[in-house]
């Protein structure tokens, strides 16, 4: 055979893996956890560490938004069960470093700044350095000023957990905010309980505070109560079959698996149930399939770009259904990317998005105001919710720094957990020992599009 | 199965297969002067659709995109110029290198210079959501727009390559280099040309594309995999071929998805590429005869 058929044949074998390695939700991580698998022969005491924190991470709560923490980690783990004899005990805490006055208070902050989850990584890059910045203005926390260590994850969970790594234990930072998704903040939770580091993540999933883990908090509200919020406004509509599109990512997944558990007890009929590739440019081939099954309302759950593209290919189509998203429509980017598609979408999310026409009782309204004109005027860009979330993460970190009685971690990790009736960007926080996000149903308002803004959806 | 069903696939699978198609053309352009794969094809899509988006605030549409394919050609000039021209005889895994680590430089500068945000241009005609009502389907105007774009970029190259004394001696360059040297053509800027006009297309594929597809600084390399796919199905350089594998493609994924789960989309469609390469090596409508003079 000539090289050039060989060589184009290579090309397509190699596609074709790696197109079937990535939609088969059955193995969703392969490529990376063949990855994880090579890192970890190479059996130095740090890369073992490495997998087996990626492994317990994954045995432990094996909910489906663990993503690709989950593939990689059961490649990992047997690799790492075989290195385990032979070496070290799990990823130890190191000794923490006593603060002394003037010392700055060091933060790691770790965001999704480039790659898929860019629009939630930048947004929240920018509150944390606002909002530090005005910390340290006013002179910081009890004499100390906070100290920002920023990394950008690149939206990969391997990368996240590595960078996590570097920060605790070259940096030796006291708390790290972050990551921004599911799938980033699954691959570092174990790490940084085993490590005693304090995680204040900027990401949605229900696995990441339960099953409870002492040291990690998160900000933004839980998935299945803005599903709860969903079906609550569908009973209300009395729409009982319903198509479920999602992306094949981290949050896609949470919420998919999420929606197919709280269905039955709300009685509502999942007809079709289709998975997208988060890059996809066309949706009008699985909306046809949704437009054959005759359903009454069709829910998307994502947080690409895609989320976009879907709302005008319904249009397009000629669809008369509601388009119910997730709270990761809450980016005004995506509803201006759907112009006139946009109109008329539902889908919950925290005040902040409608700040502007909050009743004057509200107590969230003087925060909100203030994060939306600090934020515009510094970046002249829209603020969105991802922003509020590393606003909520840090704020609640300097109240507990400033109610803890000494700045050690476990009085810090305490001092959150006692954190009530915190007015945040997100909500009314009450964190207790068993509820790390602090957030209810009520922390969702039920939005919707209305000439190009965001506007409280009244029902029909 | 209804009628307007089937239409309504059909339609979807031209959407997309347009989609690809229009992008596939740009691969054939340098392949047919160098005989090399250009990776950082994807890349010029993306610049042309970003280019474009950002001028659209200054300028009328249709000036935005004209202008948006005049810069990224001299894009694709100085790249060639800075890069390519001083290789003495670039060997085929050179060029693959050093396209692919272009591909990464612009997509970085591309995030330097905007930012991470998903944009796009407004519909040619009507808006994000009209649609034209055929058989009981509908199909959005745009796709009309990048179908009516490849018709008249493949009428045009086919006369460029067959009936200019710059087309044909562009095609000798690839045939055999040191030949069309010795023929009095100077090769070096042939390349260069074919890079202008490959930056070009992908230039124009990117503006028409982007109202369907969006543009974001990331969005090149999956619609490149796709295009070189097709490009390869459809045999390579040649571009009729690219238009209608293209096409083929997408509506076999289109249909795909109405009996399978879409996650199965690509699986299908690639399983079906690989068949036909390895019965037809040199794609659906590539010769025998050429595709054994090639090196690659």
């Amino acid at each position: 055979m000539k090289l050039h058929s060989l060589l184009s044949a290579a090309v397509m074998v190699c596609f074709v893996a790696g197109t079937a390695m990535a939609q088969t939700t059955a193995k969703p991580a392969a490529g990376a956890a063949a990855g994880a698998a090579d890192t970890a022969k190479k059996t130095t005491a740090t890369t073992v560490k490495a997998a087996e924190t990626s492994a317990k991470t994954a045995a432990a709560p094996a909910k489906p938004a663990a993503g690709a923490a989950a593939g990689a980690a059961d490649t990992a783990k047997k690799t790492a069960d075989t290195a385990k004899k032979a070496a070290v005990a799990p990823a130890a805490p190191l000794p923490e470093v006593p603060l002394k006055a003037g010392d700055p208070i060091k933060i790691g902050a770790l965001f999704a700044v480039t790659g898929g989850a860019s629009n939630l990584g930048t947004p929240e890059q920018k509150t944390a350095e606002m909002l530090v910045e005005e910390i340290n203005a006013r002179g910081g926390i009890k004499g100390h000023k906070l100290l920002l260590l920023i990394k950008d994850s690149g939206s990969d969970p391997q990368k996240a957990l590595s960078l996590a790594k570097q920060l605790i234990e070259e940096d030796r930072v006291f708390a790290i905010i972050g990551p921004s998704t599911s799938g980033e903040t699954m691959a570092m939770k174990s790490l940084c309980d085993q490590t005693k580091t304090i995680l204040i993540s900027c990401a949605a999933a229900d696995a990441i505070v339960s099953p409870l883990a002492p040291y990690v908090f998160k900000t933004p509200q839980k998935t299945s109560d803005a599903i709860k919020k969903i079906f609550g406004e569908m009973k209300k509509m009395n729409i009982t079959k319903i198509a479920v599109t999602s992306s094949n990512t981290g949050f896609g997944k949470d919420g998919k698996a999420q929606l197919e558990k709280l269905a039955p007890e709300s009685g509502i009929e999942i007809v079709v149930n289709e998975v997208y590739e988060k890059e996809a440019t066309d949706l009008t081939s699985v909306l046809t399939k949704v437009k054959a099954a005759n359903v009454q309302a069709v829910v998307n759950w994502s947080i690409e770009p895609a989320q976009a593209i879907l709302a005008k290919n319904m249009k397009q189509l000629g669809f008369t259904i509601p388009l119910f998203q997730s709270h990761g429509f809450g980016n005004i980017r995506y509803a201006k990317e759907a112009g006139e598609a946009a109109e008329g979408i539902i889908f919950p999310a925290g005040r902040l998005l409608i700040a502007d026409v909050l009743p004057q009782t509200n107590p969230q309204k003087t925060l909100l105001l203030k994060y939306k004109k600090d934020y515009e005027t510094k970046y002249k860009e829209d603020v969105s919710t991802f922003g509020g979330h590393a606003y909520d993460a840090i704020a609640l970190l300097e109240k507990a720094l400033g109610t803890a009685t000494a700045i050690e971690k476990e009085k810090v990790r305490e001092a959150l957990e006692k954190i009530t009736g915190f007015v945040g960007t997100a909500g009314i926080f009450n964190m207790s020992a068993t509820d790390h996000t602090g957030l209810d149903m009520n922390a969702f308002e039920v939005l919707t599009v209305k000439g190009g803004k965001f506007a409280v959806y009244g029902g029909k | 199965m209804s009628f307007s069903l089937i239409i309504q696939y059909l339609f979807s699978g031209i959407t997309s297969g347009g989609i690809y198609a229009i992008v596939a053309i740009g691969f054939n352009i340098i392949y047919n002067t160098t005989g090399i794969i250009n990776f950082a094809q994807g890349e010029f899509v993306m610049l042309g659709g970003m280019i474009a988006i950002t001028l659209c605030h200054y300028m009328p549409l249709s000036a935005a995109v004209a202008c948006a394919v005049a810069i990224t050609a001299l894009v694709g000039a100085f790249i060639d110029f800075v890069f390519i021209r001083w290789l003495k005889s670039p060997t085929v895994l050179q060029m693959v290198i050093i396209t692919i680590g272009l591909s990464i430089l612009i997509r970085e500068a591309a995030l330097h210079i905007w930012d991470e945000k998903v944009r796009s241009l407004p519909c040619f005609t009507g808006n994000e959501i009209s649609s034209i009502r055929l058989l009981g389907a509908y199909i959005s105007p745009q796709v009309l727009w990048v179908l009516a774009t490849c018709a008249a970029i493949v009428i045009c190259l086919n006369l460029f390559f067959s009936y200019t004394l710059t087309g044909r001696s562009m095609r000798a360059c690839s045939a055999n280099r040191t030949a069309a040297a010795l023929c009095g053509i100077n090769v070096r800027n042939m390349v260069t040309f074919s890079f202008m006009i490959s930056a070009a297309i992908g230039a124009l594929a990117g503006c028409v594309v982007s109202p369907i597809a969006q543009t974001h600084y990331d969005c090149g390399t999956p619609l490149a995999i796709k295009g070189f796919t097709v490009a390869i199905l459809g045999g390579l350089g040649n571009s009729t071929g690219a238009v209608a594998a293209g096409l083929i493609l997408g509506i076999i994924e289109a249909f795909s998805v109405s009996v399978l789960p879409m996650a199965f989309k690509d699986v299908i469609a690639i399983t079906i590429l690989l068949l036909v390469l390895f019965f037809r090596p040199t794609g659906l409508f590539g010769s025998r005869e050429t595709g054994a003079l090639r090196e690659f």
